[in-house]
């Protein structure tokens, strides 16, 4: 069994209230932290090995240590927008036990020197939002937030701040600008936030399940939560697995965990007589996987090196009944729709590729207009200020390559249909799911 | 869309939505003095404002309060925060149209988010929507959108039905959501996310814990 440190007993009944937090050992940590120095603390989130877990998996220590010094006012910022699809372990986090992220908040401002801190939450969470603002009012009350918490020098403002509906404010300079009171439209990096950020400020933004993870590490010690996973990727991943799985949900897993635990043990697997046909080891951005990678140990490096990406840790599973087309196609739908239009090759990239596999459908492709899908997404890659096209072009890219076979079949079948050409041959390439 | 008539004020210019008149000079900041605005809408937009280092940034959250009052971003509700908060109508149309959650043309009062993203679509969620758009027959007063990825894969299919969280649906659910929002009670109760525990079997200690309560 795995070890359980941000789930630990998460249905707890009143754990969203301080009393029971506080019960349970909570803001003990921050107790503990505000006795260190802030360079204690930030040697602490060093030695950990805590890598982000909302997307790009950057050291959290790392990131807080690049905050310039001086007095001017710095800014800490929680990323709780979570619109990757797939993705829904923030909100679990935050819903169940909201004081870890806020005593995580404390103790990462307190190292980072912040002196203002914000919870940028998506819109769509409005349970969520009303729950983080309840314990918000309670930790103010309680004098862990505020001026000269607990007595230190410490003096930190936390406001929630909701969304309204767009995936690119997860990205951090979209939701900066959001933030701010603008369109979410990401900003052209460097600078970077730690240098500038919010209001041209030094800023550190984090996920939430990051920051959940500072008091534990504080309260372990960060030496000691490194023991905790691999080397390169140390400590516990909040997983959300879901799609064609028995079991659909969040799981608390070790970093390392080979990829099938989780899917079969942990999710039960797909249903009875289907199979897996391919996964999505880290949200609907990561370029799929195949049944015969799923002995991977669910790391950082080792899906790296798989040609993927653990992202987000949002495994969706795509069962034999599914064409491949369809989740294709819903992809790309998705990215055109959240392109935010700044950069040309993203918006034009994402709006395109949706026409090309309709056209797929409609029997109007030959198979060139697989290569020309599979250039369209190269000339995506690293052409734009973020990587939000880059989240179709991989993944999407992948499944052109992945599924040739499949992808020219259902072409060649809907020339047929349309009139277009002779009944295809049957294809050497097995087809599960295609027409039956 | 004169069929939502309970906003009242969708026609209050008319043609307010055609091609600008580039001839014309675009809205300056709205005078006070001849810009009535509800006092608890004011209360609201300046608590907001008082909230960041930059007033700005509360244009997301003014502009939430002003829908919840009038339905939707009607001209007259991006008037009166830019009233309140000394900006452009125009700054607000262009942040307002960015964003999914704000709606610039007068919707029915039920919001149904249906998400048909991937995860939710591997387990049936565009029949489910369908369903619900069939259940609800037109009536003007359903808003029902097929939604991005909710962040709630583990209840797929599912749907955010006046903010409330609820899954997995069937197809035989969409009569009674219909039905549940026309009687005003909450919807689908026992499907609700509050009421859904973790199902990650180590993280279950409460869970034991009651049972040994019971036995
Ligand atoms: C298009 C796009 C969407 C993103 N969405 C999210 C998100 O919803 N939540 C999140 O935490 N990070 C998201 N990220 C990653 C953030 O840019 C950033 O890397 C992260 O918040 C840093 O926090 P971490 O270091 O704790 O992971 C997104 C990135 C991109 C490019
Ligand atoms: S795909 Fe529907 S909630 Fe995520």
């Amino acid at each position: 069994m795995s070890q359980h440190i941000l789930f630990d007993d998460i249905d707890e009944p009143g754990l969203a209230t301080l009393q029971v937090y506080e019960r349970r050992g909570g803001y003990s940590s921050l107790r503990r932290a505000l006795q260190m120095s802030r360079e204690e603390v930030l040697q602490n989130l060093l030695d950990s090995g805590l890598r982000g877990r909302g997307g790009a998996g950057f050291a959290m220590g790392r990131k807080a240590s690049f905050l310039p010094k001086g007095t001017m006012d710095k800014y800490l910022v929680c990323n709780a927008d979570e619109s990757e699809p797939g993705t829904f372990k923030d909100r679990e986090l935050m819903q169940k036990s909201p004081h870890m992220l806020i005593e995580g908040m404390v103790i990462a401002a307190y190292a980072a020197d912040a002196n203002r801190s914000f919870i940028y939450i998506r819109g769509e969470y409005e349970l969520q939002a009303d729950i983080l603002e309840a314990a918000i009012a309670q930790a103010r009350e309680a004098g862990y937030l505020g001026e000269r918490i607990l007595g230190s020098e410490l003096s930190l403002s936390l406001v929630l701040h909701r969304g309204a509906g767009a995936y690119i404010c997860g990205e951090e300079t979209g939701l900066l600008d959001s933030l701010e009171g603008k369109r979410g439209n990401p900003r052209l990096k460097p600078p970077f936030p730690a240098n500038q950020g919010l209001y041209q400020g030094p800023t550190l933004i984090n996920n939430v399940e990051t920051l959940a993870t500072v008091p534990h590490i504080i309260r372990m010690g960060g030496e000691n939560y490194a023991k905790i996973g691999t080397e390169s990727s140390t400590g516990t991943k909040l997983v959300s697995v879901s799609g064609n799985v028995q079991s659909p949900g969040n799981f608390e897993i070790t970093l390392g965990t080979p990829a099938r635990e989780i899917i079969y043990d942990l999710a039960g697997g797909p249903f009875p007589g289907r199979e897996i046909r391919f996964w999505f080891p880290g949200g609907s951005s990561s370029p799929v996987l195949l049944p015969e990678d799923l002995d991977l140990a669910y790391d950082f490096n080792t899906l790296a090196q798989a040609g993927s990406m653990l992202g987000s840790g949002a495994i969706i599973v795509v069962d034999d009944s599914v064409p491949v087309i369809d989740v294709a196609l819903k992809l790309a739908k998705f990215y055109k729709h959240e392109s935010c239009g700044k950069c040309t090759p993203c918006r034009e990239g994402t709006n395109w590729t949706v026409k090309m596999l309709e056209r797929l459908e409609t029997g109007e492709a030959t198979p060139m207009d697989l290569d020309i899908i599979a250039s369209v997404q190269q000339q995506i890659m690293g052409n734009c200020l973020c990587v939000l096209g880059d989240a179709m072009a991989m993944p999407l890219g992948s499944m052109v390559a992945r599924f040739r076979g499949e992808f020219e079949q259902h072409i060649e079948e809907a020339r047929f249909r349309a009139g277009l050409g002779a009944p295809p041959e049957p294809s050497e390439v097995e087809i599960a799911g295609v027409g039956n | 869309m004169s069929d939502v008539a309970r906003f009242g004020h969708g026609s209050r210019i008319p043609g307010w939505d055609d091609a600008v008149d580039l001839t014309k000079a675009p809205a300056g900041v709205p005078d006070p003095a001849t810009t009535p605005v509800p006092p608890e809408l004011r209360s609201e937009i300046e608590a907001a404002m008082a909230k960041y280092p930059d007033f700005r940034s509360a244009a997301i959250p003014a502009l939430h309060a002003a829908q919840k009052l009038h339905g939707w971003c009607s001209p007259e509700a991006l008037e009166q925060v830019a009233c309140v908060m000394r900006l452009t109508p125009g700054y607000l149309t262009a942040v307002a149209t960015f964003y999914d959650m704000f709606y610039m043309e007068p919707v029915g009062r039920h919001r149904i988010f249906v998400c048909t993203n991937i995860s939710c679509s591997l387990r049936g969620a565009d029949a489910v929507h369908d369903a619900i758009v069939d259940a609800a027959a037109g009536d003007p007063d359903f808003n029902i959108r097929s939604f991005e990825c909710l962040g709630a894969c583990d209840i797929a299919p599912m749907a955010s039905i006046d903010g409330e969280y609820v899954g997995p649906l069937e197809l035989a659910d969409a009569e009674r959501i219909v039905e549940d929002l026309r009687a005003g009670r909450p919807v689908l109760e026992e499907k609700n996310i509050r009421r859904r525990r973790s199902v990650d079997p180590g993280a279950r200690r409460s869970a034991t814990r009651d049972e040994d309560a019971r036995a």
